[in-house]
């Protein structure tokens, strides 16, 4: 017999749905080109996700179709997207959630484009993380000694830090933001969110003074308007609302 | 031509490339980080069940220490790797995780007093001591004597990967993204770095360094049903094989872990395990305490796919659409447990599959998840074929997991040897200069873009996408879980049959700027040289160790077969590779080759093993004043960074 194990790439008999993926194409390393929208048509299989739909296009259809996934499984971030009108991560997103079977997909706004579904994110959250100091400010960090008990810390502190330091930098919250959509230089959600979890955190060092410096003003919790696009879109469900109000409320104390 | 110089060049920014770097930096050298994507979206995030320290505060890691790891790490081995590395690595794993709490893990804590815990299906209670309250917690893993795997909640490669590229970009270090290494820069027995594609531009760049290290990660992606990332491809060691020089070990030790979802792939943690869930049948039956009575559904990972694969040829399985697969069942964990501690599991239950784990048995399968073997390094980290270049994390054959990984070793492994070869490669660039000729440089830069011209200028061929899929069934079907010699001999002659056809790809994307097919076509062909590899290493090594099991060779043979498997591909025209061995010297070995307590023991020893046991027993018999480490040192001496050199604390026993 066969088997089991190695008998499963095949897909499920009988046909599925034509899905229609109405896709943005633009390749801004070919001179010339100008951005479009292309149709493709694929046959839904059952379990399908857009990871599977869109590489299903590349190699059946346009080999030319640029896209961004790492894990598939929802754990990286690099597959944001905005997806029918939302942003969201395409590796999780099931076809069958689309009853009419039109899709369209656009890449994420407020990032730099590189081509078709594919953003710059990485370099965005890296100038992020520098703007925010995204790293531990403490002896501890500097001048660890690793060969003596660790510094306690309180489990409930541990499992809210962990909490808040869930985020995944997919990008949507910014995508979905409006005040950045009006100030460029907005921080945004997910650093906001970085801000929280730092704060939280007792190896960190820095006082609400310090945060002030950093986003005390219109480009950072003061702009925000309170549209929530982030909490609305945040894939893990981060509590950005609460966050950012609190950040606000603790700013607003400071001076 | 375009040259980038920098004294210590890293390619990959996972957990082992970052730590690498952040040692380079640390000593004061220039450093660099080349990366197909941004670093915190790196494979390494996808660990979700933890990393194995033997911190021993957790109540039921009470009584662990470097020799109990040690002995867990060299038995899962199946006695295949390297013992002293296996004794550098456990003895710096506490300060691994000590390290990271200081960088900011919020590593999950011990919480002193009664809890509730399921252990073997029951509901027990345990006592965590008052005194460990706040220290760092550890949860029960498989192939492991105690708890030792310490966490955070289910998503711990996250959070360390988070908090390691946050220390590299506090420090600095640049990390060039969407840049592809293709082929390493050498002459002579040295390296001198790599040829870099740019894969937004297309532009090929030389980077030139004193050091290079790989940390690439592993090679799963040549298996058509992985639980890895879909960037891992295993181009380091391919690249590294490229050379001609530089061998690769161990190719044919591939894991498949017990529990991935079926179809998608995607890792369920053992943590699920660990933490009291059991595999169930078609009928709803608890199976592995019929086949391994004392470890159960904790046995080490290869024992249990393999049991899980037999019981599914008994005709146990589930029937799905897409093949026969087990239920993982954690519905006994309990609504709060699940959400807290598997958070991961759940959301890729509701997101993928529709089903809550905390009501709803889960549909899993064994799948490709680790590959043991990679660019074969010395204890110090650096090849064993070219100088100047080194191997870290699952890019690495160091050689810390022999033929089976113990789960939690391998986000262990990433940071650990990123502390410990960091500094042997940050020594070796304050005593070396750059020697190296432009020439040779261009010379290696044109033969890739011939390649890449070649390539671009056919106008038809072979498609990229039926090659590499073949290839992916090949491997699925003929070198997986259980392998046999005809099998295997038909997968070798149809991968070459491939590698040929591979070299008449036409592309329909006839572009050499941001081009997923040219990406694609490029590493196909050299995923096939690694397929190849695997399959002639599976075909030759006629015995069954850890996760190479071999049907028709069911005994692990130590007679002949004690030994690392080296590959190296001696002409870019070679159809496949040269294979040589290096022998692992039992006179040497802590633990002499023994009998790991799974199934029945049908091991053919070697001459040795007797011989070792019995001086061991003589070298402890003279000693009888002697600590623990005093001992270990009399048995089997091994060296380690000055820094790393110190005893590791402990509460309630200190450093004894």
């Amino acid at each position: 017999m066969s088997d089991p194990v190695t008998t499963q790439t095949g897909t499920p008999s009988g046909k599925g749905r034509r899905l229609k993926f109405h896709i943005l194409r633009f390749n801004p390393q070919l001179p010339g080109d100008t951005p479009r929208m292309q149709t493709f048509e694929v046959e839904e299989q059952s379990g399908m996700t857009i990871f599977i739909a869109l590489n299903e296009i590349r190699e059946r259809q346009d080999p030319s179709l640029q896209f961004d996934f790492v894990c598939r499984a929802g754990i990286c971030g690099s597959c944001g997207m905005v997806i029918n009108g939302r942003p969201d991560l395409a590796c999780r997103t099931l076809t069958a959630k689309f009853t009419d079977g039109e899709i369209t997909l656009l890449p994420l706004p407020a990032f730099e484009l590189i081509g078709d579904l594919s953003v710059n994110t990485g370099k965005f959250m890296r100038e992020m993380s520098e703007r925010i100091e995204s790293w531990i400010h403490g002896e501890g960090s500097k001048e660890c000694n690793y060969n003596i008990l660790e510094e306690r810390m309180d489990p409930d502190l541990a499992e809210a830090i962990y909490e808040l330091d869930r985020c995944i930098e997919c990008g949507c919250c910014i995508s979905a933001c409006g005040t950045k959509r009006m100030r460029e230089d907005f921080l945004g959600a997910v650093g906001f969110m970085h801000v929280a979890r730092f704060r939280l955190d007792t190896r960190d060092n820095r006082t609400d003074d310090d945060w002030y410096e950093i986003i005390g003003d219109d480009d950072g919790v003061f702009g925000c308007m309170s549209l929530m696009g982030c909490e609305d879109t945040c894939p893990k469900d981060l509590p950005h609302q609460t966050q950012i109000a609190f950040l606000r409320r603790k700013m607003v104390m400071v001076k | 031509m375009k040259v980038v110089y920098t004294d210590s060049l890293v390619i990959g920014a996972g957990l082992a490339g970052l730590r690498v770097a952040v040692a380079s930096k640390m000593r004061g050298l220039d450093t660099l980080i080349l990366s197909l994507i941004p670093a915190k979206r790196s494979h390494s995030a996808a660990a979700q069940g933890g990393m194995q320290a033997s911190l021993g505060a957790a109540v039921k890691g009470e009584g662990d220490n470097e020799d109990v790891h040690f002995a867990d790490t060299i038995k899962g081995s199946d006695w295949g790797c390297d013992q002293a590395v296996a004794r550098m690595f456990t003895h710096v794993a506490p300060k691994a995780v000590r390290e990271l709490a200081a960088w900011g893990v919020p590593w999950s804590r011990v919480r002193g007093g009664d809890h509730e815990v399921v252990i073997n299906a029951q509901r027990v209670t345990i006592h965590e001591k008052e005194e460990a309250h706040g220290l760092i917690m550890a949860r029960d893993f498989g192939g492991t004597k105690k708890w030792r795997t310490c966490y955070t909640s289910d998503g711990v490669g996250h959070t360390m990967l988070y908090a390691m590229d946050n220390k590299a970009i506090e420090l600095d270090i640049p990390i060039h993204e969407r840049m592809e290494a293709v082929a390493l820069i050498h002459e002579g027995d040295r390296c001198n770095g790599a040829i870099v594609r740019n894969l937004v531009t297309g532009e090929l760049v030389a980077y030139v360094a004193k050091a290079t290290t790989i940390a690439t990660g592993g090679y799963g992606r040549m298996y058509g049903v992985t639980t890895n990332a879909v960037i891992v491809e295993g181009m380091g060691a391919a690249i590294t094989l490229e050379t001609g020089k530089a061998p690769l070990g161990n190719m044919e030790a591939v894991q498949f872990h017990p529990t991935a979802i079926v179809p998608a792939g995607i890792l369920m943690t053992e943590g699920c395990r660990g933490d009291g869930g059991v595999l169930r049948d078609v009928d709803g039956y608890r199976f592995m305490p019929d086949y391994e009575p004392e470890k159960k559904e904790l046995a080490s990972r290869d024992v249990v796919s393999r049991r899980m694969t037999e019981h599914m040829r008994k005709g146990k399985g589930v029937p799905s659409p897409y093949g026969d697969h087990l239920w993982l069942d954690i519905t006994i964990l309990g609504k709060e447990h699940i959400e807290k501690n598997l958070r991961e599991v759940t959301e890729i239950c509701r997101s993928f599959l529709g089903i809550d784990p905390v009501t709803d048995y889960i549909p899993v399968r064994p799948t490709q998840h680790y590959s043991m073997g990679g660019v074969c390094t010395n204890y110090t980290g650096e090849s064993i074929g070219l100088r100047g270049l080194f191997a870290v994390g699952e890019a690495a054959c160091w050689d810390l997991h022999g033929f089976n990984r113990l789960g939690g070793n391998s986000v262990a492994e990433t940071v650990v040897s990123g502390m410990i070869v960091g500094e042997y490669v940050a020594d070796y660039c304050e005593k070396s200069d750059v020697e190296i000729s432009t020439h040779v440089i261009a010379d290696i830069m044109n033969r890739e873009r011939a390649r890449i011209d070649e390539l671009v200028a056919r106008p038809s061929g072979e498609n990229v996408y039926e090659i590499r899929s073949a290839m992916q069934k090949i491997l699925m079907e003929k070198v997986g879980i259980f392998r046999t010699g005809d099998k295997l001999q038909e997968a070798f002659d149809e991968l070459k049959e491939l590698l040929r056809r591979s070299k008449n790809i036409g592309l329909h994307n006839r572009i050499r700027s941001s081009n997923p097919e040219l990406v694609d076509a490029l590493r196909v062909q050299r995923m096939l040289k690694l397929a190849i590899t695997v399959t002639k290493g599976a075909l030759l090594r006629t015995e069954s160790r850890g996760a190479h099991t071999r049907e028709d060779y069911p005994e692990r043979n130590d007679r002949d077969w004690l030994k690392r498997t080296l590959a190296y591909w001696r002409n870019e025209t070679d159809e496949e590779p040269e294979i040589d061995y290096q022998p692992l010297d039992i006179k040497k070995m802590e633990l002499p080759p023994g009998f790991r307590g799974y199934g029945t023991d049908n091991t053919i020893h070697h001459p040795d093993t007797a011989a070792r046991v019995e001086e061991i027993k003589k070298i402890k018999e003279s000693m009888p004043n002697a600590d623990r480490y005093e001992i270990q040192n009399a048995l089997m001496p091994f060296e380690l960074p000055a820094k790393y050199k110190e005893k590791n604390e402990r509460i309630g026993v200190g450093t004894k």
